[in-house]
């Protein structure tokens, strides 16, 4: 424990890749195998359970400082962090024997079925033998989510460097679900057994936003262009007679697309492909909002999938034959995809194919562009032909050229502390449009400002604060922005009775009166 | 006739007395804390006949007033900041009657030359605080308790997840951060606020280590308190310091200095911040720089509970900082206290780069 808190104390403290890696090598050669192990784990986003609630956290900690719960909780809005407040707060001079990092999360692991009382013991007693940086990453352990400025891939290329394993092949092997409770570090990273390895998936390759002057520099016809389906990104992997799905977030979600099972039987072993799910009803391309309402649903039940079919539009072929063709031009991959395709083209199976289109011009390209909202795409993809298919964000072969966002002018009605490296200023912000004389909240945004910007809100909010609940303060109906966003729909959730997807600021309309802000019905006006 | 002179007396006298009565020795008025009975102010933010200055820094001691009174010590720190001023300096526990009213400054611990400001009329006493710390910091006059029936204090840091290190601990960081970058043929540059700050972090810097250059503005505020400190010895960066001389040595230097061209000509850096906002981790990676050391002029929590009671004062006034969740905090615990509205900005993080 204490090894691994003097890392992410380093890890913090420094601005620099090279020393992040560093930093990360020499744990990873120092560390105990299982210490290792969980570092991986947690650094790529897997945490064991949470074995007590946050509200019994701030309480218990309100109590352990004797502190008025209200002090307690105006504290931790301000820190904007719980884990960190109650590091910061519970000051105690460190006594007693600290355990190893696994030792510590195998106490946390079996924590989770105890009674309260014990679980209270239990972390009064960390809470008292560890100091402060200890106690803010046991605290971070225990409510999850260790964001501290390092990539899986940065974590990926340290580990290759300490154990000498290429980081593309480590990348592989990280993959996918996986738990130290039940992996050893060998089996996993040093020395896997293909035999485990069925339902490994790759890392997906994702694309950068097109830069300004990408058409000036590049010729088109070196360029395969595709429609950017909106939809969810996911692996298909058929080995053995079992069909895997992953989504981008590497979670296995096979099961939330039985539709998709009887692809094991009819696609050839050994086939592994990158594509979206879409929903997909009566030969037309659905909402994504509809897919959301499947994702959500612990279980899938026949009228659900009755109502909301799925299909994967496939747009990339990774394994052929047990083979890995990652390695493989563009070009080629998609001709063996079509190839494919082609064999079932016809069957009623839950397939498609995302065309490749090839243009002789940028114009032409812009003018499919237009054609996005007729297909139901978000914009293009564009490719280079000869790229093979690379591990996580790459710039260069794939790049995304989207829609223009639908925009609006929208007026600040509520503002919300932010959290992490925007800690203790008012940086998350809720808007409102006109409804008679009153202004309905639409969306919530977070970023689009600059700095100095976000510096002038804060002050703003500050100072023109009508009311305080907690962490959000109603602020004075003053300033206009002008929000843009991806996609609209109808919502039944939403007061406004529309759901906006991805909104953020576009920019700030100082020269817009709070009554020249768009109303709810202007909105309305941009519905499909 | 004395009947009438008395009648005459109450028609001239009676409206204006009765109203003195009821005010308090100090109010907050849109120009500063004022106290009507002596006719000054306290650390006004607008221009005023006579300003009774707590100390040196930009949001206390305000350019535009006609006479100024402070402490010794800041005599020359203020006519450095505010050009050719009329000021008058006065010692620690020195009385002087304005009006009748007693005025005296009492150490505030907070940067050299800054007090507390004592006001007693007809055995009723009230503290200005100004900015405090009840550390020491080695040049400073240590904080000194004072006895009061109203304390109006300052609560920058008034939440409890501020406690601060021992000082010397954080020096011992500084320096080892510096020795280590040293070994690394890095040039460490450490920033500061630059009156206060920067000349406590040098007073505790190790020379043996190497040289310890600075920046214009650090260098000019630390030669106006050399009289009264002694300090290691410092250069400035000119335009002919090479980076070959700079490598390995220290160069200090106010926050502003980030990402400017002027940081860009020091070569190889390592950045290292002083600055009590650095407790909060979203601060310093907000920051961007490789070091945060946390050590600060305020006072945290337990030193401002702990200047509370030993004031033994009823009455407590918040001004700056968070004022409202420390008034309800003291309420809670007995203290008759309220928050008054003042122009005094709390230092944070984000407005600092613009002083």
């Amino acid at each position: 424990m204490k090894r691994f808190a003097k890392l992410i104390e380093q890890l913090d403290s420094t601005n620099k890749t090279n020393q992040k890696v560093a930093a990360l090598t020499q744990y990873f050669l120092e560390a105990p195998k299982e210490d290792a192990l969980w570092s991986v784990a947690l650094l790529s986003h897997r945490r064991p359970p949470r074995p007590v609630t946050t509200k019994l956290m701030r309480s218990w900690a309100s109590e352990i400082t004797k502190l008025p719960e209200w002090l307690f909780e105006e504290s931790y809005h301000i820190v904007g962090d719980l884990a960190e407040t109650i590091a910061l707060l519970v000051r105690q001079e460190a006594k007693g024997k600290v355990p190893s990092l696994s030792q510590c999360i195998d106490e946390i692991i079996n924590l989770k079925p105890k009674q309260e009382s014990q679980k209270k013991e239990y972390i009064f007693k960390r809470w008292k033998s560890l100091n402060n940086f200890e106690r803010f990453v046991f605290n971070k352990i225990l409510t999850g989510g260790f964001r501290i400025g390092v990539s899986q891939k940065l974590m990926t290329r340290a580990l290759s460097k300490a154990v000498k394993i290429n980081e593309n092949i480590l990348a592989h092997r990280l993959m996918g679900q996986w738990s130290p409770k039940t992996i050893t570090f060998e089996e996993l990273i040093l020395n896997p057994n293909p035999q485990d390895q069925i339902s490994q998936p790759y890392p997906f390759f994702l694309a950068y936003a097109l830069e300004e002057d990408f058409q000036g520099k590049e010729k088109v016809i070196n360029w395969h262009i595709e429609h950017k389906w909106d939809g969810m990104r996911a692996q298909l992997i058929i080995r053995e007679r079992k069909s895997f799905l992953w989504s981008r977030g590497e979670e296995l979600i096979t099961d939330k697309f039985p539709e998709l099972d009887c692809l094991a039987n009819i696609l050839p072993n050994g086939t592994v492909l990158d594509g979206e799910l879409l929903p997909y009803k009566d030969g037309q391309i659905g909402n994504f909002n509809d897919l959301q309402k499947r994702i959500g649903r612990k279980s899938v039940s026949a009228k659900l999938k009755q109502q909301i079919p799925i299909v994967i539009m496939l747009y990339d072929i990774l394994e052929w034959e047990g083979k890995d063709i990652r390695s493989y031009p563009l070009m080629d991959r998609q001709d063996l995809l079509a190839q494919l395709f082609e064999k079932y083209d016809g069957e009623k199976i839950p397939i498609l194919l995302s065309e490749v289109l090839k243009f002789s011009s940028w114009e032409q390209v812009a003018v499919e562009r237009e054609k996005a909202e007729d297909k139901r795409s978000e914009g293009l993809m564009l490719k280079d032909k000869k790229s093979s298919y690379g591990i996580g964000r790459k710039k260069g072969n794939w790049w995304k050229w989207k829609s223009n966002p639908k925009t609006i002018d929208a007026v600040l009605t509520y503002a919300m502390r932010g959290h992490g490296r925007r800690t203790n200023m008012y940086t998350d912000y809720t808007f409102g449009l006109w409804e008679d004389n009153n202004l309905v909240t639409f969306a919530k945004a977070y970023s689009g400002l600059t700095d100095a910007e976000i510096k002038k809100v804060d002050q703003f909010i500050k100072q023109n604060t009508l009311e305080r609940f907690g962490p959000v303060r109603q602020v004075k109906p003053e300033l206009v922005f002008e929000i843009a966003f991806e996609g609209i729909a109808p919502s039944s959730r939403h007061k406004s009775g529309v759901a906006v997807r991805f909104p953020r600021i576009l920019r700030w309309r100082h020269d817009k009166k709070t009554n020249d802000a768009n109303s709810l019905e202007d909105l309305k006006q941009l519905l499909p | 006739m004395p009947f009438i002179n008395h009648m005459i007396f109450d028609l001239f006298c009676t409206f204006p007395l009765k109203k003195k009565i009821r005010m308090p020795l100090l109010e907050f008025t849109s120009k500063g804390i004022y106290c009507s009975k002596a006719g000054v102010y306290l650390d006004p933010w607008k221009g005023v006949n006579k300003a009774l200055i707590s100390h040196g820094h930009s949001d206390h001691a305000r350019w535009g007033s006609k006479h100024y009174i402070t402490h010794e010590i800041n005599v020359p720190i203020i006519k450095h900041r505010l050009g050719k001023i009329s000021v008058n300096g006065k010692k620690y526990g020195e009385i002087f009657n304005i009006n009748g009213v007693q005025f005296s400054f009492h150490p505030a611990g907070h940067v050299p030359g800054s007090s507390q400001i004592r006001i007693e009329f007809k055995g009723e006493v009230w503290v200005f605080t100004g900015d405090y710390k009840t550390q020491e910091d080695g040049i400073s006059t240590p904080f000194e308790s004072v006895k009061c029936d109203t304390f109006i204090t300052e609560c920058t840091f008034g939440i409890p997840v501020f406690q601060w290190e021992e000082p010397d601990k954080v020096h011992d960081s500084i320096n080892n951060w510096w020795a280590i970058n040293k070994n690394d043929k890095t040039t460490s540059l450490l920033m500061g606020y630059s009156l206060g700050k920067v000349q406590r972090l040098l007073k505790n810097l190790d020379p043996s280590i190497g040289k310890i250059y600075t920046h214009g503005a650090t260098e000019k505020m630390t030669e106006v308190l050399r009289q009264f400190i002694d300090f290691p010895e410092t250069e400035l960066i000119t335009r002919e310091t090479t980076k070959k001389e700079l490598e390995g040595n220290l160069v200090l230097a106010p926050p502003a200095v980030l990402g400017s061209a002027w940081v860009k000509k020091l070569g190889r850096l390592s950045t290292g911040y002083a600055s009590g906002w650095m407790s909060f981790r979203g601060a310093r990676r907000r920051r961007a720089v490789d070091r945060a050391f946390v050590i600060s002029d305020h006072a945290d929590w337990q030193g401002l509970l702990s200047a509370i009671k030993a004031s033994g004062c009823e009455n407590i006034v918040t001004t700056h900082g968070y004022t409202e969740i420390f008034a309800q905090y003291l309420r809670e615990q007995g203290w008759n206290a309220r928050t008054e509205k003042t122009q005094y900005e709390v230092e944070m993080h984000e407005t600092i780069s613009n002083q």
